[in-house]
């Protein structure tokens, strides 16, 4: 690790104040942290989010479900409101990273195996920064590539709450991140079915899933579907067409589970 | 004699005390003044020529205080092979010395070859960024087929990649081809035993001090064996006399084999601290274990086996590369051969036995022993070809390795492979293995899977391993340039407590509480009145450590022959205190008596008096209670078992999950039943870990691809299942005096092939004619194989 300043900020102007040059937001830090050790990034400061009371807390917002960006994992877990996103947090990593790792820093990060992306997206997630709101479908924008600006903040995400919604995800192995995760929910005007871990180019909707099962919302319904193969990820622990394979399969687990 | 700390006692381990609270004393925790602190350049290409590196910018950043390359070692000693093998044609093998830091040349992706000295570990590290090394990279060899017919080298002035061709035993070769060519059915098999990083949870960590007024050294290290390293460095790499360095080992966060050898790190910080005249200490990261620790295994075998029209086993011959990586480490040569061609019998009357190794230089780290060491390897191969052999015959696998059995009146049994086995009864394990497994319930089971959309698989091994290494007269004809001999001191203090010091080194064994279980139960006194001292060449007898299952067959056997020596002086000792002759002495609960009377002195009175010896006759008995020995076996221990278990196979995603697992081992006597379980869980966790897990994948250019754990699966608790563990049937050692044989890598040597055994099963179970896959076994592969079929 090279040295480097910290800030506290405990407002988000605070926080958007201390940014800029080579600061750099720290949510739980479970990404950074293990970066700034390898020596792999070198920032001068670090502006910590985690004292900044405005973006912690969980709350209804009229069928919204509010999260503050700086809202750790295990509250998520342990709040329930909206049961799939509950479920899909109590299984981020270990009970270290979830006791420290903010859904704001996972949706700011978009790493292309993280699941917090495939909620977010799948539930057609409202993204709410310091400046603005995004929808999910345009906050998302490649791996580790999102609509953030520099010196932007996630200070809270909205999720609409689904009538039934479930995350399938196989893991990585090693890491436990998803090799494949499959997010489905299902709304009154239809299905959304978000793909994280598979695709090179990160957290994606499965059209022709949602298709299918907004007209009929049963695992059978996938039954003529393939994943193309095409754009997945090749590497040490699948390849792309076992990582399409999976796609189907976790997608219709997922539909059979939702609840 | 209290029964609950003598042999037999499930007694608590007292060195979990320390380690659960955190005060644990590891070579990291010790901190000394005016340290300073070592990190190593390391080579970010698999292969590189060093055209030159200039220290300038780093030797002026703040805190450095020295930079070495490997030109400032080029005068010293390297780094030797401990076991000389020869060729089939006679020629010794190929062995370039491992310089303390590469020169001339980087020939792993983690090659030292410079170190920068600084007040901090962050300086030092500042520094080593800011050295500017010109190294060209050169086409790496990876592949041990490419490195093998080709013509880039790893050695360029050996000339070859072929460490050596070694044949085992070469006069039997010709009847084991004639054997396999007039065989009813031959089952051949090809297969890889996939390489794997050691991961002990404490990494590596050397510091050195230098005393300029006395010439001193003192190393704390994370060995296995201190007193082996401080011969290696003596002796080979520094030159320093070992009368002027102790090497001290304490709490060492486990081994695997990984911390058996000496390495570079350990010759460059004494180097550095007797320049400085200051403590300098290197404590690995995780990247560095990946990248330089000795990793295991990494076999790529051909083994046929021949069977006649009933199934009786009428040869083995096996054609193996076994990866030797960059540079020899201490036992690289010994782990592929003598430890692995040895048990290519396993627990079979089988007459022919063929073994060819060609041992293999690649651009890549180290490949030594690793829990186990060669007998994973050999268990491998034959129990995965006898169970290919028993599904294209048609037959149980159980009764076709029950038909080739060595039965309990066969012993001692003249393996086909060179060994002469001294007890066992292998009927009996898989008697108990079928017991204890429920194996009548299986169909029930395989049912109950089957309605939730998976496929139950059962698999079964038998395993033979060699352990208690070994008889120096033996082993010094095979190759080996040590001697494997151990020793322990008691000592009686006055007050009638005793300080054992054990050759053997203790790094989760659970030494400090089964050694003293030995000593309380033969004196009749309480095991909390002894320790254990180890580690520490200052304090211990000249042993050769922890490793190959060996601490009690050898050690536990020196501190017997030590404790025996100890009651005869006491015996002694008493007969004068009693006015008595030593005959009539006998020593019962702690209580020397003269037979028939009601005359005694304890024990602790005869301790308190050896050292007030006011009326010794001093012409008959010393003064003192101090005792060594040291103990050669006369052969290797030979543990075996059954095992066997039950998986459940996803066929929709491949996930393989482990559901039952039994393992019934024949240890000889047990000390110390709960270690003992303890040591086969963990064995099963490292074997289990390779079986399904673990994966060290280099791609085409040296780059190690699973260099951390984000890539590299270690198993966890929920990858593996509840274990039975039954050491019941155990039939004593015949040579040693506790009848012991070693328990510390059986897990890992049996567990293998009984995982895979059972997926292949699981997979046939499905319809899917998959008749091999090699390890590990992750979802991706079985998922892959099966779509294959």
């Amino acid at each position: 690790m090279y040295a480097f300043d910290i800030e506290r900020p405990e407002t988000i102007a605070e926080a958007v104040a201390a940014l800029g040059g080579e600061a750099q937001a720290l949510g739980g830090g479970q990404t950074l942290i293990p970066t700034l050790k390898a020596r792999l990034a070198s920032p001068d400061k670090l502006v910590s989010l985690s004292s900044i009371s405005e973006m912690q807390g969980i709350r209804l917002e009229g069928r919204d479900l509010w999260i503050g960006g700086a809202t750790v994992h295990a509250d998520v877990a342990n709040d329930g409101t909206y049961a799939a996103l509950s479920d899909l947090a109590a299984h981020i990593g270990d009970p270290a990273v979830r006791n420290r790792g903010t859904i704001g820093g996972s949706i700011a990060n978009n790493d292309p195996a993280a699941c917090y992306p495939a909620a977010a997206l799948g539930s057609g997630a409202t993204i709410v920064t310091n400046t603005r709101e995004i929808a999910a479908d345009d906050f998302f924008q490649g791996m580790f590539d999102t609509a953030l600006n520099e010196e932007e903040i996630i200070t809270a995400v909205k999720f609409p709450i689904p009538e039934v919604a479930n995350y399938q995800k196989f893991v990585q192995p090693a890491s436990r991140f998803a090799l494949v995760g499959v997010f489905v929910a299902k709304y009154a005007d239809g299905v959304r079915v978000a793909v994280t871990g598979a695709s090179n180019e990160g957290v994606h909707r499965w059209s022709a899933a949602e298709d299918a099962l907004s007209s009929n919302f049963s695992a059978g319904a996938l039954d003529g579907l393939s994943v193309p193969s095409g754009n997945m990820i090749a590497d040490l622990h699948g390849s792309p067409d076992y990582r399409a394979h999976l796609v189907k399969v976790m997608t219709g687990r997922a539909v059979a589970q939702a609840s | 004699m209290p029964k609950d700390s003598g042999i037999g006692a499930a007694t608590l381990r007292r060195e979990d005390v320390r380690f659960l609270t955190g005060k644990g004393q590891y070579s990291d925790d010790i901190n000394l003044f005016g340290q300073v602190a070592a990190v190593f350049a390391r080579s970010t290409v698999a292969n590189g020529k060093i055209n030159s590196i200039d220290t300038t910018t780093a030797a002026a950043m703040p805190g450095v205080l020295a930079i070495f390359t490997g030109e400032d070692f080029a005068e010293v000693g390297g780094n030797p092979a401990g076991w000389l093998i020869n060729s089939r044609d006679g020629t010794p093998m190929h062995e370039p010395k491992r310089p303390v830091l590469a020169h001339g040349k980087v020939r792993h992706v983690g090659d030292a070859y410079a170190a920068v000295i600084a007040e901090t570990a962050e300086q030092a590290q500042n520094a080593v960024e800011a050295i500017e090394a010109d190294i060209e990279e050169l086409p790496a060899v990876v592949n041990m087929k490419d490195a093998l017919s080709g013509s880039n080298f790893v050695h360029d002035e050996i000339g070859t990649n072929q460490c050596f061709d070694w044949g085992w035993i070469e006069d039997n070769r010709a009847a084991t081809d004639a054997a396999i060519k007039g065989a009813h059915h031959v089952t051949t098999l090809e297969l890889v035993n996939n390489r794997l990083v050691p991961n002990a949870m404490e990494p590596r960590c050397s510091m050195a001090q230098y005393n300029s007024a006395t010439d001193e050294y003192v190393l704390h290290t994370t060995s296995q064996n201190p007193h082996l390293t401080r011969l290696l460095i003596s002796a080979f790499v520094l030159g320093i006399p070992e009368n002027k360095l102790t090497v001290i080992a304490p709490d060492v966060g486990g081994g695997f084999g990984s911390k058996i050898y000496h390495y570079g790190e350990e010759a460059l910080v004494l180097a550095a601290a007797k320049k400085l005249g200051r403590p300098v200490k290197w404590t690995a990261n995780r990247t560095e274990a990946f990248l330089t620790d000795a990793h295991g295994r990494d076999h790529v075998t051909k083994i046929e086996l021949a069977l006649d029209a009933e199934g009786n086993f009428l040869a083995f011959r096996t054609e193996t590369m076994a990866n030797v990586g960059a540079y020899l480490s201490n036992f690289s040569t010994a782990t592929p051969t003598f430890l692995h061609g040895t048990l290519m019998a396993g627990n079979y009357t089988v007459p022919n036995v063929y073994v060819n190794v060609k041992a293999v230089f690649t651009n890549t780290a180290p490949v030594d022993a690793y829990r186990g060491a060669g007998r994973p390897e050999a268990t491998y191969s034959l129990e995965r070809v006898i169970d290919k052999a028993a599904r294209e015959l048609g037959m149980d696998p159980i009764a076709l390795r029950r038909k080739n059995f060595v039965k309990p009146d066969q012993y001692p049994f003249a393996s086909a492979a060179g060994l002469e086995y001294d007890s066992g009864n292998y009927d009996a394990l898989m008697d108990k293995m079928e017991e204890v497994a429920d194996l009548a319930g299986f169909a029930a089971r395989r049912k109950e899977s089957e309605a939730k959309g998976l496929l139950r698989g059962f698999g079964v091994n038998a395993y033979i391993e060699a352990c208690g290494i070994a008889p120096s007269n033996l082993v010094g004809v095979l190759g080996s340039r040590v001697g494997l001999y151990d020793a322990a001191t008691v000592r009686v203090n006055a007050t009638g407590n005793l300080s054992v010091m054990v050759g053997a080194h203790s790094h989760g064994q659970g030494h400090e509480t089964a050694f003293p279980q030995v000593v309380a139960e033969m004196l009749g006194i309480d095991a909390s009145v002894i320790d254990i001292v180890h580690g520490d060449t200052s304090k211990i007898p000249f042993g050769m450590g922890t490793y190959g299952s060996r601490s009690l067959a050898v050690c536990g056997s020196a501190v017997v022959r030590a404790t025996e020596k100890i009651i005869n002086k006491a015996k002694k000792i008493a007969a004068h205190m009693l006015e008595a002759s030593d005959a009539d002495i006998e020593l019962k609960e702690g209580v020397f008596s003269v037979a028939g009377t009601d005359r005694s002195v304890s024990f602790g009175e005869v301790a308190l008096k050896a050292y007030i010896p006011h009326d010794f006759p001093l012409e008959d008995i010393e003064p003192g209670l101090e005792e060594t020995a040291f103990y050669d076996p006369a052969n290797f221990t030979y543990p075996s078992g059954a095992y066997c278990c039950e998986v459940e196979l996803d066929p929709e995603t491949g996930k393989v999950r482990v559901d039952r697992f039994a393992a019934v081992d024949d240890f000889g006597n047990v000390i110390n039943p709960m270690i003992v379980t303890g040591q086969v869980h963990g064995g099963l966790g490292q074997g289990i870990g390779q079986a399904l897990l673990e994966n060290t994948t280099y791609d085409e250019n040296g780059q190690l691809l699973s260099a951390s754990y984000m890539d590299y699966t270690m198993p966890r608790a929920d990858d593996l299942p509840f274990y039975a563990v039954d050491h019941s049937q155990g039939n004593p050692c015949t040579h040693n005096p506790l009848g012991v044989k070693g328990c510390g890598e059986a897990g890992a040597i049996g567990s293998p092939p009984t995982i895979v055994n059972a997926v292949i099963d699981a997979m046939q179970s499905g319809g899917k004619n998959v008749t091999h896959i090699d390890m590990p076994v992750t979802p991706h592969r079985v998922w892959s194989a099966m779509q294959n079929v």
